[in-house]
């Protein structure tokens, strides 16, 4: 290291490592009520943080939120991209999953036949 | 290649001696256990970080994404937390910090009172960091002040821009740093030192060793840039050996930042070298003294030595030294790093910046609380101290520690800076705060810390040794209820010779809590001494306890007197014997009626 721009660098690259302290750019909120747990939220969780790192988005914060009342169609999955209106995904499995991260959150490209809703923000 | 786990969650658990004390190790140990019963070990991540300044509420946890801030948390709170919140997302209510006066619950670190109205930049890194890792400090812009310094700036730079900023000793003085390091710079010879002050002692403050603790790279990072200014190649940080966790942290950042090049030889390949030495002092107050705490560095016994020839001149071992406080070290890499400009933004003209403030005594929001310079008082303990414990009268502050003095309601509308202190007779100190209610007796305060001082001074002149112990003398004796005619005035007289003989800064100002309360609260003086009375009833000698007409005859006061004072019929109002009472309160605590008062 040799220069102020190295350590800024540096510090780039370990930021990513402190990311959920600090705001991010997209949300992926997933619902964990009762009946979200049972639909198979916590699998889809799972598949979502494997997808997260295998595309090494290190910039997108997963949040959960509990029961909004939609339990027919849970396993809700929320995505907020900054700007954006919030996406409701909904039956979402695991094999959704990567659908959603790469057209969704990737290329900003809404899963059509998975929404369920969409908010205003 | 295996992807990086995608962490969803930070659980940040403090690990400040506040939080340690109430138990956070504990509650550490069991959020991993837990997190690792669940499964969550990929996804959740369990860090220590260091003081959050809202030790009341210790100890505390925060969870991010959500920034949930959880208070008085036990490792059997744990299991909840993380089936609850960490594993289906649901803030567990009862943990939240509920306002004092709403009773409201909040859930976000950012919303609460408390930190609403501080200005968090010294203490920026201190609970949002892990201070035992060097990467973390990185992370959030660590050592790219003194590398800017290394590698864009001279030294004259860097002096420049200190001056330019208007930062004055957090110590207690007020001097301005760069000025000191000009004079330190200007010194002639190759061999200087560096020092920081982290002798802290002053009864209640404890900013110093939050920063110590959570944040200690930054200190390394501003002594490297002072390091650097005036050309010393080598620095002591004299800290007290009662701050363990201080020097243990302190150690593992020392090692970390020379494993990393930004301490030992040729630092980044720019020729200049630094060496960092920590001196564990024994904990004498006087060693706070500049020259006390260098004749301690080599080994001989912490007294003063008449200045001049200042540090700057003839140091530690005869060389040129520039000592400066832990808060001052602080904010030298924010100076650099973000520039004098950005830095002068904050405060009042003659006070630059902000000043961390150690709140303590009978305010709702113990704690340690950062602000702008120029706040009011009444700003700070009401709304970020959360007002007076069980909604009682403000009385007076105490401000600046054993060398400050009391302030009264009138002066709660004081913008707070260096000057306007000073002006009102009392002084920044290093920052504490202790906040007086209704029952606090000032001459009993006065007392405390002259007191504190008698028994810290060392001894070596005699306006200081032999003066402060007269004083002394006179205020307990006045609290005992055996005040003369003429005790004011020839404390008035003792003060005034010892500020202006003792031989140091302790000596110099130990009478400043007696002068400030003669000053202020004179009247209460008067009491004691002339009609033998304590008007906020403290003092236990001259307490006298009265029955009156609110009394029913229960007799439960006369059953619980230990020394049989207090008689009367059943039914009818009761009498104490004030020649036999010993003032011990008991027949007050138990009185069902409030029928019993104290004047």
């Amino acid at each position: 290291m040799k220069s102020l721009e190295d350590l800024k660098a540096l510090r780039e690259k370990l930021q990513s490592d402190m990311k959920v302290r600090r705001e991010a750019g997209t949300k992926i909120i997933i619902g964990m009520g009762t009946c979200g747990i049972a639909a198979g939220a916590r699998e889809v969780m799972a598949a979502i943080l494997d997808e997260l790192s295998l595309q090494n988005l290190k910039d997108v914060q997963v949040q959960q939120t509990g029961c909004i009342g939609m339990c027919e169609k849970e396993v809700l999955v929320d995505v907020v991209k900054p700007g954006e209106p919030r996406i409701t995904y909904g039956k979402v499995t695991p094999k959704d999953v990567k659908k959603i991260i790469v057209d969704h959150v990737m290329h900003g490209k809404i899963v059509e036949e998975l929404v369920v809703g969409k908010i205003e923000q | 290649m295996i992807p990086e786990k995608h962490i969803r969650t930070d659980v940040l658990v403090c690990g400040g001696t506040g939080c340690k004390s109430a138990g956070s190790a504990e509650v550490i140990e069991a959020f991993k256990r837990e997190v690792a019963k669940k499964g969550l070990e990929d996804e959740v991540a369990v860090v220590q970080t260091g003081c959050h300044g809202f030790c009341e509420h210790g100890p505390l946890v925060i969870v991010y994404p959500e920034g949930t801030f959880y208070c008085q948390v036990t490792a059997a709170d744990v299991p909840e937390i993380v089936e609850t919140h960490l594993y289906k997302g649901r803030i567990v209510e009862r943990l939240l910090y509920r306002e004092p006066i709403t009773h409201e619950s909040v859930p976000k670190y950012s919303e609460i009172g408390f930190y609403k109205k501080q200005e968090r930049r010294v203490l920026a890194n201190c609970g949002a960091i892990n201070p035992e890792d060097i990467n973390e400090y990185i992370a959030v812009g660590g050592y790219e002040g003194l590398m800017k310094a290394l590698t864009t700036m001279t030294r004259e730079e860097v002096v420049e821009e200190v001056k330019k900023s208007g930062l004055r000793g957090r110590g207690g003085a007020g001097f301005p740093t760069g000025l000191k390091w000009g004079f330190c710079k200007a010194s002639l010879g190759k061999k200087k030192y560096i020092i920081c002050n982290a002798d802290e002692g002053d009864p209640g403050a404890f900013m110093d060793r939050s920063v110590l603790e959570g944040d200690p790279h930054k200190i390394l990072e501003g002594m490297a840039i002072g390091a650097y200014a005036i050309g010393a190649d080598e620095g002591y940080i004299y800290v007290r050996a009662e701050y363990p966790l201080a020097i243990k942290r302190l150690k593992i950042a020392i090692a970390q930042a020379e494993k990393t090049g930004f301490l030992g030889e040729n630092i980044f390949g720019t020729g200049f070298s630094f060496t960092l030495h920590i001196k564990e002092g024994a904990g004498a107050f006087v060693c706070g003294e500049e020259t006390a705490l260098m004749a301690s560095i080599e080994g001989r016994r912490g007294m003063p030595r008449p200045r001049p020839p200042f540090p700057a001149v003839a140091g530690l071992w005869g060389k040129p030294t520039n000592i400066n406080n832990v808060e001052t070290w602080a904010n030298v890499p924010l100076i650099i790093a973000k520039g004098s400009e950005w830095y002068t933004a904050c405060g009042t003209p003659t006070s630059r910046g902000t000043k961390i403030f150690a709140l303590t005594g009978k305010i709702n929001n113990t704690g340690l609380a950062e602000v702008p310079m120029g706040i009011t008082m009444r700003e700070i303990i009401y709304d970020i101290g959360g007002g007076i414990v069980g909604g009682k009268k403000f009385k007076a502050v105490q401000i600046g520690g054993p060398s400050g003095g009391c302030l009264p309601e009138s002066m709660l509308d004081l913008p707070v800076d260096y000057d306007s202190l000073i002006a009102a007779g009392a002084m920044m100190g290093s920052g504490g705060l202790v906040v007086m209610d209704e029952d606090t007796c000032m001459v009993d305060v006065a007392k405390f810390f002259l007191n504190f001082t008698q028994s810290e001074s060392c001894g070596k002149c005699t306006p200081c040794r032999e003066g402060t112990k007269r004083m002394l003398e006179i205020l307990t004796r006045i609290t005992e209820g055996q005040g003369r005619e003429g005790d004011i005035e020839l404390l008035e007289e003792l003060a005034g010779n010892i500020k202006a003989s003792a031989l140091c800064g302790l000596g110099q100002t130990a009478p400043n809590p007696v002068l400030s309360t003669l000053k202020y609260f004179r009247n209460e003086y008067e009491a004691h001494i002339k009609e033998k009375r304590c008007p906020a009833g403290a003092c236990a000698k001259l307490a006298n306890y009265v029955i009156t007409d609110a009394c029913k005859g229960c007799g439960l006061c006369a059953r619980n007197c230990p020394v049989g004072a207090i008689s009367g019929k059943i039914k009818e109002k009761h009498v104490i014997d004030q020649e036999i009472c010993i003032k011990c309160g008991a027949c007050m605590t138990n009185c069902p009626f409030k029928a019993i008062t104290k004047g």
